[in-house]
């Protein structure tokens, strides 16, 4: 089988700095490839658009930190291998981003989570002791602002809107909260990142989030989380749910297909 | 393509409306197009002209928007990031490209809201190209390189067009078009230079989108019977035979660059013309997929439904918002 | 004119300062911040602004094209508004 012998696959790392820089990268290539499926079949044109904005934004931002970590670090031949042939439990995103496109509340809800999350997962890059991971973080926290301010904008919409909308809201709510714990857990992958230089520990933002966040909620015709909402992790550590599996079997199609080519 | 009149005969005749212009403001309107006037939106003009347009202008955002479709069965399996990223911004500028032409053809007093509804109800058409499958990658470049190249020449001499909206959205479609045609070559020509396996890839589409892609210039001349008022009042400047022409005078040299083969038997460079001769097209698969949407028609159109059912409720909900918002603003 | 009551807002570029605003076109949009957000995203996807202006178009006041002849047209003879309209004599410079 010769493609296969040729065929080299991405690498493991033990290095703190380039886990905690998959995360992140990972993070944005997943939620960046799940908005990319509503590319045609937005509710409406112009949001179609946006959504897509928002998919090049991530996938942009994605692109950057594996080409970066590939400069510190030979995990594979380039971006691509690394970013699309990793067997499932190596990828290390949190749960939330890899939620399906139920409906435009549950996309702009998990939208608004995890983008008013990043903001302040990338601020914390901003002192990185690697001035190229602070000025990814930089570039990317314009996009980041603009991604809020739209989904902000359609929590409001929707959350205060028709009967029908604020059900649709209230559903995503129930669905996605369970997965914002993760995203401010300081685990030991965060801990070594703290201790390594490269981010500041974002996590203890947890509750100024937390109130941010319900405070919209509540604007958003009186949606409140659930207070005891237990919270659902693994992502972060290759513990997936149902859809990561799904959603590599189409991102890694052409990779697995035919390995080791050119495009 | 978007030049072209797509409905069957009994279509036409069941909705071409009894127009009643009188004969002075046919001709006073057609003394301005012949001094190269441009129309703009609230200007006299005939019935027909409107109506023609707001078909042909529609028929074209139909066709944007359709458009997305077959190259958006790629996007989520895109085989690099680098072409993901590409796929997705060319998808959006189709898009992009649907709302201009929407808003053009709004100027002539049709809502979007009723165009997109003639779309969903299988009234209104778009071009045929859009109902064929995309099975491997190697259709992405190839509907890059064959289907915007025939598109560019059809719309670039639309920048001319005798209507002032309608030619300066192609103009802001043709400048951004520029790289989709581009970027298809480049996907064909990293195949064709690829392993056995990848040639193949781009062999086998090349064959599938060839004579659809002609197909895109619409009937021959002698065929199509409404060129001839839609030329003299320059909404269409050059003929289907014409265009076709040229397209195929571009392409089989950037074929025959790449090493892939032309599947036709007849086509060889006529050195008396200074053209290429090619084959008959097959017309009756054309009208056949107009008639019956072909493979994807179907599949098509249930996705555009789909999509808008879903904005329903999201529209419901923005307004009654904004309206409560008006209302606080009045109240404070 | 739009039957599920999103409004028609139209958009004007200023590509970067210095220069005016231009018409690139319009928007169907629900309030003033999704009209914007869809006129950053319909017409500056290449870095085209550096601001935007939308207005209703419903809001436009537009001069009838049927008056055209009576507003537009007496300037028409009024050639001695333009300077090409003067001769000056060969030697004399920048003016």
């Amino acid at each position: 089988m010769p493609a296969l012998e040729k065929y080299i696959g991405a690498k493991h790392t033990r290095n703190p700095h380039t886990i905690y820089m998959l995360r992140l990268a990972d993070n944005a290539l997943i939620l960046g490839q799940r908005l990319s499926e509503m590319c045609g079949h937005g509710p409406e044109m112009e949001l179609d658009m946006a959504m897509t904005n928002m998919s090049l934004d991530l996938i942009g931002q994605a692109k950057l930190l594996f080409e970066h970590i590939l400069t510190l670090e030979d995990l594979a031949p380039n971006a691509d291998v690394l970013a699309l042939t990793r067997p499932l439990e190596r990828y290390s995103n949190c749960l939330l981003v890899a939620q399906p496109n139920v409906d435009f509340a549950h996309i702009m809800l998990r939208q608004f989570l995890f983008s008013s999350m990043q903001k302040r997962q990338y601020e914390a890059l901003l002192n990185s002791n690697d001035s190229t991971l602070a000025a990814i973080a930089e570039k990317s926290l314009k996009e980041i602002a603009y991604h809020i301010r739209f989904a902000k904008g359609w929590v409001l919409r929707l959350g205060d809107g028709t009967k029908e909308s604020r059900d649709r809201m209230a559903d995503a709510l129930s669905c996605l909260w369970r997965f914002t714990g993760e995203m401010f857990t300081c685990d030991a992958r965060v801990a070594d990142a703290v201790e390594a230089g490269t981010s500041s520990d974002f996590t203890k933002t947890y509750s100024d989030w937390k109130l941010e966040v319900k405070t919209i909620l509540s604007e958003a015709g009186g949606l409140t989380p659930h207070e005891n909402t237990r919270m659902i992790m693994g992502g972060h550590f290759g513990q997936h749910d149902d859809n990561l599996g799904h959603i590599l079997s189409d991102m890694q199609f052409m990779q697995l297909s035919y390995p080791g080519l050119e495009w | 393509m978007y030049s072209t009149d797509l409905r069957t005969d009994q279509e036409k005749k069941s909705a071409d409306p009894q127009v009643l212009d009188d004969a002075k403001l046919w001709d006073t309107f057609q003394s301005r197009i012949d001094n190269g006037d441009v129309i703009e939106a609230k200007d006299d003009m005939p019935e027909k002209y409107r109506q023609t347009l707001i078909r042909q202008i529609s028929q074209h955002a139909h066709s944007e928007i359709v458009g997305q479709l077959p190259e958006g069965n790629w996007v989520t399996r895109a085989p690099t990031l680098k072409r993901k990223l590409i796929l997705l911004a060319k998808i959006q500028d189709e898009a992009g490209h649907g709302l201009y032409l929407y808003s053009a053809a709004e100027t002539l007093g049709r809502s979007r809201d009723d165009m997109v509804a003639d779309l969903l109800s299988g009234k209104a058409k778009y071009s045929t190209i859009f109902n064929y499958p995309t099975p491997t990658w190697a259709d992405i470049g190839t509907i890059g390189w064959l289907v915007d190249g025939a598109a560019v020449t059809n719309q670039i001499p639309l920048c001319r067009c005798s209507y002032g909206p309608y030619a300066r959205a192609m103009v802001r479609v043709c400048k951004e078009e520029s790289f989709h045609q581009r970027q298809g070559y480049e996907i064909v020509t990293v195949l064709a230079q690829g392993t056995l396996a990848q040639k193949a890839l781009a062999q086998d589409s090349l064959n599938r989108f060839w004579w659809p892609s002609l197909m895109m210039f619409g009937p021959s001349d002698s065929a199509s019977t409404h060129s001839s008022q839609n030329m003299k009042w320059k909404i269409k400047r050059h003929s289907n035979d014409e265009l076709r022409q040229r397209f195929v005078d571009a392409t089989v040299p950037q074929a025959e660059f790449l090493g892939l083969s032309i599947p036709d038997a007849d086509m060889r460079w006529n050195e008396e013309r200074g053209s290429y001769d090619h084959g008959e097209i097959n017309w009756d698969e054309f009208w056949a997929v107009i008639k019956d949407g072909g493979i994807c028609g179907k599949d098509r159109i249930r996705a555009r439904r789909a999509a808008a059912k879903d904005g329903q409720w999201v529209r419901a909900a923005a307004h009654a918002y904004a309206q409560k918002q008006e209302t606080k603003e009045r109240v404070a | 004119m739009s039957r599920n009551n999103w409004h028609l807002y139209e958009v004007f570029i200023r590509s970067k300062n210095g220069l005016a605003h231009k018409h690139a076109g319009s928007v169907h949009a629900q309030d003033a911040e999704t009209a914007i957000l869809s006129a950053r995203d319909l017409y500056t996807r290449r870095g085209e602004a550096s601001s935007l202006w939308i207005i209703k178009s419903s809001d436009i006041i537009a001069s009838d094209p049927g008056e055209a002849g009576e507003l537009y047209d007496p300037s028409d003879d009024k050639i001695y508004r333009h300077s090409t309209f003067y001769t000056v004599p060969d030697g004399v410079k920048n003016m």
